[in-house]
C-alpha cells in the first residue's frame, strides 16, 4: 500500500516531466509549487547580485572603487547589508497611520512578485499560462501604485506624501503611454492565418517565433518606435533614474519611504529591483522575442543549435574563470587567506554548474532560460547605465515628455501598426479612389 | 468567501470615518469582484477591472482624498439621519431581490452562452462588441468622448 502511493507520487511528478505545457496548464501541484519558490529564490538571488553590480558598475562609471571591504572586491556587501537591515530598529512615526503604514510595503511587494506567474522564461518554463497574460501584468503592476500611495500617506509627514504623489502621478500618466506600446505589440501577434492575435505571454513569443521576426524589428521602424516608448515609459513606472522624482533625495529625502526603517524599508528595496526585472520580462518578452536564442533564422542549422546551445555552461565557466584569475591576484598577506580560500570555492560552484550545463539533457531544457535572462540583465545594466548618465527631469518635464511626447507617438504608432498589413487594400480601394474623386472636383481629369 | 470578502468590504466602506480607509475597502471589494469574474470565465473582463477601476479610478480617487483635509471629514457625521426614505429604499430593493430569486426562472431563462468558457474570452468579447452591439458600443464611446472634452472645458479656464 505505501509502495503503491510512493509509486503514485513519482509518477504523478514525472508526469509533467513529459509533456509539453506549463505545470499550470498541467494542472500539476507539485511543480507548479516548486517553479514558484523557483522564480522567487531566484528573483532574491538577482535582486541581491543587481544590488553589488549597481555600486560597483556606477562606482567604476564615476571612476571610484565602490564596495571593497567585505569579501573580495565587496562581494558579500549585500549580505552584510541584508543582515543589517534585519537587525535595525524598526520605526514607526507616533502619528503614523499604524495599519496602513504595516501594510504598505506587502501590497508593493505582493505585486512585484505575484506578476512572475505569468513570466515566460521558456516554452513550458512558467508557472502558468494565462488567457490574458499580458493584461494581468500590466494590471497587477499597476497595483503597487497603491501601495506606494498608502506609504506615502500613512506616514503622515511632508516628503513621503510629496513623494506619493508625485510618484502615482507619474505612474498613472506613464501607464497610458506604455498601453498603446504593448497593444501596437499585440497587434502583431495576430498576423497569421487565422487572424486572431494573442494576450498570453507564451502566445506571444510563439507568434515571434511563427512569423521568424522578433517584433522589434517588426514593420521597421514601428516596432523600434514602440519599444522605445516602452522603454522609456517602463524606467518611469520603476522610478528610476533620470525619472526618479519620487525619490529625488536631494528634494525629498527619500519620498515615499523616508518613515520607513529596517526590514520594512527592505521590502520595498526589494519590490522596486523585481518590479524592475518584471517590466523588463515585457520587454523581452513583447519585443526581444522572449527565450528564442539570438539570430534563429540567419544561423540556423544543426551545428548552430550547439554552439548557442553551449552558451549557458559557458558563461557560467567563463565566471568560474574570473573567480580563479582574481583569487590567484589576490594579496598573499595571511589577512587576505579566508577571503582567497571563499573565492576560489566560489569559483568551484560555478564552475561545476557550468559543467552540469553543458550536459546535453540539462542544456536543452536550460536554454531558453538562460536566453531570457540573458536579455533581462541586458535591460537591467541599461538601468544601471542611465542612472549614471542622465541628469534627472524636472517635474513638469516629466509630464511633458509623458502626455505631449509619448502619448501621441504611440497613438500614431498604434494607427501607422494596425493599417500597415493592409496598406495595399487601403490604397486600392480607399485612397485612390478618394483621389480621383478630388482630381475630377478640381477639374484636373475628366 | 469571495462574495464574504465583498461584504465585509463594502460594510466597511460606508462605516469607516477615515475616507482613506473607505476607498482602501473599496479596493478590496473591487479586487474580490475581479476574482468572482475569474470564476465566471470572464478573465478579459477581470484584468480589466484590475486595470480601470482598482489600478486607475482608485489611484485618483485616493490622490483626490489624501489632499482633502481629512481633520474636518472625520469629525462630520458618517451617515445622513434619512430612515424613512432609506428603509423603503432598502425594502424596495430587497423585494425585488426576493422576487427575482422566486420568479427568476421565468423572466431570465438559463442560458449558457456558446463558447463562452472557451479559452478566447478576449476574442468573444471583441466579436460581440464590434459586431452585434456596434451601435452601442460606438454610442457609449462618444459619450465619454463628450465627457472627457466637457472636463477639459470645464477644467481649464483659458483655452
Amino acid at each position: 500500500m505505501g509502495h503503491d502511493l510512493m509509486g503514485q507520487i513519482v509518477q504523478y511528478i514525472q508526469s509533467y516531466l513529459s509533456s509539453d505545457q506549463t505545470p499550470g496548464a498541467a494542472g500539476n501541484m507539485f511543480w507548479v509549487l516548486v517553479y514558484i519558490l523557483a522564480v522567487f529564490v531566484g528573483l532574491s538571488i538577482a535582486v541581491i547580485a543587481m544590488n553589488w553590480l549597481e555600486r560597483k558598475i556606477l562606482a567604476h562609471m564615476q571612476v571610484r572603487l565602490g564596495p571593497m571591504r567585505v569579501g573580495p572586491h565587496g562581494l558579500l556587501q549585500p549580505i552584510a547589508d541584508a543582515i543589517k537591515l534585519l537587525l535595525k530598529e524598526d520605526i514607526i512615526p507616533a502619528e503614523a497611520d499604524v495599519a496602513i503604514f504595516w501594510m504598505a510595503p506587502f501590497m508593493v511587494v505582493l505585486a512585484a512578485f505575484t506578476v512572475f506567474i505569468v513570466v515566460p522564461f521558456g516554452p513550458t518554463h512558467a508557472v502558468t499560462d494565462m488567457n490574458i497574460g499580458i493584461l494581468f501584468m500590466l494590471g497587477v503592476s499597476s497595483l503597487s501604485v497603491l501601495g506606494i500611495v498608502m506609504a506615502g500617506w500613512a506616514s503622515n509627514s511632508h516628503y513621503p506624501l510629496i513623494g506619493a504623489l508625485r510618484s502615482s502621478a507619474q505612474m498613472v500618466s506613464y501607464e497610458v503611454a506604455m498601453g498603446l506600446a504593448v497593444v501596437s505589440a499585440i497587434i502583431m501577434t495576430s498576423l497569421n492565418a487565422s487572424g486572431t492575435g494573442t494576450l498570453s505571454m507564451i502566445g506571444i513569443v510563439q507568434a515571434q517565433q511563427e512569423q521568424g521576426v522578433w517584433f522589434i524589428f517588426k514593420f521597421f521602424p514601428l516596432g523600434l518606435i514602440a519599444f522605445f516608448i516602452f522603454a522609456v515609459a517602463m524606467v518611469a513606472e520603476t522610478n528610476r533614474a533620470p525619472f526618479d522624482l519620487a525619490e529625488a533625495e536631494s528634494e525629498l529625502t527619500a519620498g515615499f519611504h523616508t518613515e520607513y526603517s529596517g526590514f520594512r524599508w527592505s521590502l520595498f528595496f526589494l519590490a522596486e529591483y523585481s518590479a524592475m526585472i518584471a517590466v523588463s520580462s515585457i520587454a523581452v518578452t513583447l519585443w526581444l522575442g522572449g527565450w528564442v536564442r539570438p539570430f534563429p533564422n540567419l544561423l540556423s542549422g544543426s551545428t548552430w543549435d550547439l554552439i548557442f546551445s553551449l552558451f549557458p555552461g559557458a558563461t557560467f565557466l567563463f565566471l568560474a574563470a574570473m573567480c580563479f584569475f582574481n583569487a590567484a591576484r589576490m594579496p598573499k598577506h595571511p589577512f587576505f587567506r579566508i577571503q582567497t580560500i571563499g573565492l576560489a570555492g566560489f569559483g568551484v560552484v560555478l564552475g561545476l554548474i557550468g559543467l552540469v550545463m553543458l550536459v546535453p539533457a540539462v542544456r536543452i531544457r536550460v536554454q531558453d532560460i538562460f536566453w531570457f535572462s540573458a536579455k533581462v540583465a541586458a535591460f537591467m545594466y541599461l538601468y544601471i547605465w542611465y542612472r549614471g548618465t542622465f541628469p534627472r527631469y524636472r517635474f513638469d518635464q516629466l509630464m511633458q515628455m509623458g502626455w505631449k511626447v509619448l502619448l501621441p507617438m504611440g497613438l500614431g504608432v498604434l494607427i501607422l501598426t494596425a493599417t500597415w498589413p493592409m496598406r495595399h487594400e487601403l490604397l486600392s480601394q480607399v485612397i485612390t479612389p478618394l483621389w480621383h474623386v478630388m482630381l475630377r472636383l478640381l477639374r484636373l481629369e475628366d | 468567501m469571495l462574495s464574504g470578502m465583498m461584504l465585509v468590504g463594502g460594510i466597511l466602506v460606508i462605516t469607516r470615518k477615515n475616507p482613506v480607509h473607505s476607498a482602501l475597502a473599496l479596493i478590496t471589494v473591487l479586487l474580490a469582484q475581479a476574482a468572482i469574474y475569474l470564476m465566471l470565465y470572464a478573465p478579459f473582463v477581470a484584468g480589466v477591472q484590475i486595470i480601470l477601476y482598482a489600478g486607475g479610478i482608485m489611484v485618483l480617487f485616493l490622490f483626490v482624498i489624501m489632499l482633502v483635509n481629512i481633520d474636518r471629514a472625520a469629525k462630520e457625521k458618517t451617515f445622513n439621519s434619512q430612515w424613512l426614505v432609506g428603509s423603503v429604499a432598502a425594502i424596495a430593493l430587497g423585494g425585488l431581490f426576493v422576487a427575482v430569486y422566486i420568479k427568476g426562472n421565468n423572466i431570465f431563462p438559463e442560458h449558457v452562452m456558446p463558447g463562452v468558457a472557451d479559452n478566447s474570452n478576449t476574442q468573444n468579447v471583441a466579436t460581440l462588441l464590434y459586431g452585434q452591439y456596434m451601435f452601442a458600443f460606438e454610442i457609449a464611446s462618444l459619450l465619454l468622448l463628450v465627457a472627457i472634452i466637457g472636463a477639459v472645458v470645464m477644467a481649464k479656464k483659458r483655452i
